[in-house]
């Protein structure tokens, strides 16, 4: 606002305690030679622009569409993801879990907050959340009906938590009315929610 | 150890928020912080993940569970580097005042364009944790067993809520780094880790859903042998389906003959 002689066009914006901290500890780390400016932006260029659900959506559709690489993304999940070009930090480890009429898959991390890095990209803010992280292994069904997910009482519910470096992806149920789509139409209906397994992925609208 | 951030099945915390077309980062700070974070992580000698984790759960309690998400990496980073001696206190205050007097003054830029060119690289590599070792495993899938009730003080990955309590080993994942030695500096130490499924009865009560469990992965020294649902299983067996080979019978071919005709001698109950 103009009339904010705090926020003007002229001063720029006081910075909360944690972002002056933050800068703080940043220009002294690279004043002391530790850091570097340019590696520091290139790691946050990354994970804003590169790697994200995208990259688990194609290995889903894959998946959906050709079974034997299916078979091997459930077999050795880690090998089969690197066929796509994806690995590495925070995804050393991958297991992928499938969803079925019979069984539904929902992954956490009760104690910190692992997530396959790789696949996926940096979790969002609830998965983070300290309300996550306590309710989904006590009560999840109240909580994927929070999120619009009203399983059947029929269908077995297996929480996933993560407390080791095994990261896990899960395969959603691939869509009815979806035999004539491509493998790159298949991926742009799936959800970074639907493989973390907190919501399916619903038929296309015609 | 037993702090907050062990939260798994703690009630009052309220509905989970999803917030839609979320950011990467909220603030550009947020960004910094993480970068940051990763290159500590990734450097010369490299600190492990264990150790990052551990910073985070010896926070102070309160503010553990007042801070947001990067806020929380900020303190734990802050805490490390003034652990590892890198920087102190004094330094980092007076920084914060030179930046709190003068918002235009900008972070001094470092370029280091090898650096900064190998990254994709260096997460690419990430950091496996499995490792070969001698042991066999102790469990196969479908092994019952109980998690041990332990409660150090140091970090472990075994969330209280799944201490003493049966499951069924799901999977057995190889050998993998143990954390509860790896981030104290107490080396490597690598065992079996196995995924576990525990019942959510066996972890909530008869309140709980049937068809409900929690798969969670634990190392080898987290558990042992559920003897009760062994003898369960045996007195099935004795009674009508042929028996596998004994264990004692395949001790008794490495005791001397004598002992072993001792044995023998023993009537069975």
């Amino acid at each position: 606002m103009s009339d904010d002689p705090i926020n003007s066009h002229h001063h720029p914006p006081v910075l909360s305690p944690a972002a002056l901290r933050a800068k703080a500890i940043e220009a002294l780390l690279l004043e002391k030679g530790l850091l570097a400016s340019d590696a520091i932006d290139r790691i946050v260029e990354i994970y804003e622009k590169d790697v994200g659900p995208l990259n688990g959506a194609k290995v889903v559709a894959r998946a959906w569409c050709d079974p034997t690489y299916k078979r091997r993304l459930l077999k050795d999940a880690t090998a089969a993801i690197a066929e796509l070009g994806f690995g590495g930090i925070q995804g050393e480890h991958m297991t992928v879990v499938e969803n079925t009429p019979k069984v539904h898959n929902v992954v956490c991390c009760t104690l910190c907050s692992c997530y396959p890095w790789p696949v996926l990209g940096l979790p969002p803010a609830w998965y983070k959340s300290i309300a996550y992280r306590a309710r989904i292994v006590r009560e999840p069904r109240v909580v994927l009906r929070e999120f619009g997910l009203d399983l059947p009482k029929s269908v077995e519910v297996r929480v996933w938590d993560s407390s080791a470096e095994m990261r896990y992806l899960v395969l959603p149920e691939r869509p009815p009315g979806t035999a004539e789509m491509s493998e790159m139409e298949l991926a742009s209906l799936v959800t970074r929610d639907s493989m973390i397994g907190v919501a399916r992925i619903e038929a296309p609208s015609r | 150890m037993n702090s907050v951030h062990d939260i798994g099945g703690t009630d009052g915390f309220g509905p989970v928020r999803p917030e839609l077309n979320e950011p990467v980062f909220h603030e550009p700070w947020e960004g910094r912080v993480f970068a940051i974070f990763a290159i500590i992580g990734a450097g010369h000698p490299p600190v492990p993940v264990d150790a990052l984790r551990h910073q985070l759960e010896r926070l102070d309690p309160v503010q553990y569970l007042a801070s947001s998400y990067y806020e929380r990496w900020l303190a734990a980073m802050e805490n490390a580097i003034l652990e590892a001696g890198t920087l102190t206190r004094d330094e980092i205050d007076a920084k914060i005042q030179q930046f709190a007097a003068d918002p235009s003054l900008a972070i001094p830029r470092r370029e280091d364009p090898a650096l900064a060119e190998g990254i994709p690289s260096v997460l690419r590599a990430g950091q496996p944790v499995t490792r070969q070792i001698r042991q066999k495993p102790r469990f196969a899938v479908g092994d019952h067993v109980m998690t041990r009730n332990l409660n150090p003080h140091g970090h472990t990955r075994l969330p209280r809520y799944a201490r003493g309590k049966r499951g069924v080993i799901a999977h057995h994942h190889g050998a993998h780094v143990f954390p509860d030695t790896n981030a104290h500096g107490l080396g490597e130490n690598p065992q079996h880790l196995y995924s576990v499924r525990i019942s959510a009865r066996e972890l909530w009560g008869d309140g709980a859903e049937a068809n409900e469990s929690i798969l969670i992965d634990l190392w080898e020294s987290y558990l042992e042998k559920d003897d009760r649902a062994a003898k369960s299983s045996a007195q099935r067996t004795s009674s009508g389906m042929k028996q596998a080979p004994s264990k004692s019978r395949l001790q008794s071919r490495k005791v001397s003959p004598r002992a072993a005709s001792k044995a023998r001698k023993k009537k069975p109950r």
